[in-house]
């Protein structure tokens, strides 16, 4: 039963609505209707194209807007979006460029980090942020080792052993692996360690880190992504151990195991490079050539 | 990976990608005038390991494996995702019924 209010708004800023319905019960397939203090995120998932141009702008203290047509962007909690760099920027309004007739928000990740770190819905402060991550770290999935089959006990041996001894001699603690159901015990010492260097990531770059840490469900794996130790393709890889070793087993399944694949992998690069613009800054130096 | 590491077959990749997405014009949009802007400027360094270097290709790394994976994902939903149901008036209709119609309005619609 299609149950939906029509709201009329004159300003120009706008929050995205639900699909309406007129009252005979027509479907109008998502006028660009605006909504009048919108203050819950509303789950549309498309919605028709409304502009032509993307554009980005400077704005004040020096954090960049995204111009649609001739409309600045708004986050879905109504705050104006600001970018706090340009490379972040033109990510994002690449990713509105792409669309065509429908705007599909769920394939626009970068924008979805960015909104989620200005808006804070869930009103999380660094510090919990950073408990939330280390807490990941009980249940890291390179922690958790099988004990059969032989075979995937020693893929799992092969690929994640050197991905954890790299962690271990980078950051000079102790993480180890285990069989049982409990999983590893994580010294003390390890979680400060981490915690200290947690503590250097600004709110943004932490959004950004504690998404991938989710996405790859470990935080050894977004570790190594973040460090530039390895790339997306292989820290997914990684994370889906156990799913490619039963896919050549058992044989792959396209609109499964492909769709998975490539929406973590996209889910992840777009976290990996929301983290990287965050937490950089560049300067570029010119050398004078000597004749 | 060994294979895509080389600068210039990351910002071909990248370019490429801009071109599935723009179609004619993607000479003029932003992305692409960014993208190599940052590898002319990032191309000479006077250092053997120039460790900005090698993080700037590392985030076009990503860069390329974001536009990738996010063409190919919506190629697959498209392909398989279903489309949801029809509206009751849209199914009734399929099999030559209608609604009925209740002048007053049902009792819980405005």
């Amino acid at each position: 039963m299609l149950r939906n209010l029509v709201r009329f708004h004159n300003c120009l800023g706008h929050a995205f609505s639900p699909p309406t319905v007129c009252p005979r019960g027509q479907m109008f397939k998502l006028l660009p209707l605006l909504s009048v203090n919108s203050k819950s995120y509303s789950i549309i998932t498309e919605r028709k194209k409304f502009y032509e141009d993307v554009s980005i702008s400077h704005g004040e203290g020096g954090m960049f807007e995204i111009n649609l047509d001739r409309r600045k962007l708004k986050t879905p909690g109504g705050k104006l979006f600001t970018a706090p760099n340009e490379a972040l920027a033109i990510a994002v309004a690449n990713e509105w460029d792409t669309q065509k007739d429908m705007l599909k928000f769920y394939s626009m990740h970068m924008t979805t980090l960015c909104n989620t770190a200005l808006d804070n819905p869930t009103f999380r402060s660094k510090d919990q942020m950073i408990t939330a991550a280390l807490k990941y770290l009980e249940t890291d999935t390179l922690c958790y080792r099988v004990e059969e089959p032989p075979s995937l006990v020693e893929l799992q041996n092969n690929e994640w052993d050197p991905v954890l001894n790299w962690i271990e001699d980078r950051y000079n603690v102790v993480i180890g692996s285990s069989t049982s159901i409990l999983g590893p015990e994580i010294p003390q010492a390890t979680m400060d360690t981490f915690r200290q260097h947690l503590g250097s990531y600004n709110f943004w770059s932490l959004t950004g880190l504690e998404y991938v840490i989710t996405q790859l469900r470990s935080v050894v794996l977004a570790f190594a992504l973040i460090d530039k130790h390895i790339t997306v393709e292989q820290a997914v890889l990684l994370s889906r151990l156990e799913e490619e070793f039963q896919i050549g087993h058992w044989g792959n399944v396209e609109w499964a195991h492909d769709v998975d694949l490539y929406d973590l992998r996209s889910r992840t690069a777009a976290g990996a490079l929301f983290v990287h613009f965050s937490s950089e800054s560049s300067t570029v130096k010119r050398k004078l050539m000597q004749e | 990976m060994a294979s895509l590491a080389s600068p210039l077959r990351l910002c071909r990749g990248i370019l490429r990608e801009i071109r599935a997405i723009k179609g004619l014009e993607y000479k003029q949009s932003l992305a692409y005038n960014y993208v190599l802007d940052q590898f002319r400027k990032n191309q000479i360094t006077g250092e053997r390991y120039c460790r900005a270097q090698e993080e700037a290709l590392h985030a076009s790394h990503s860069y390329l494996c974001l536009l990738t994976s996010t063409r190919q994902h919506m190629a697959l939903y498209d392909m398989y995702h279903g489309k949801g149901q029809r509206d009751t008036e849209e199914m009734a209709g399929i099999v030559g019924l209608r609604l009925p119609t209740q002048p007053g309005g049902k009792g819980w619609e405005k």
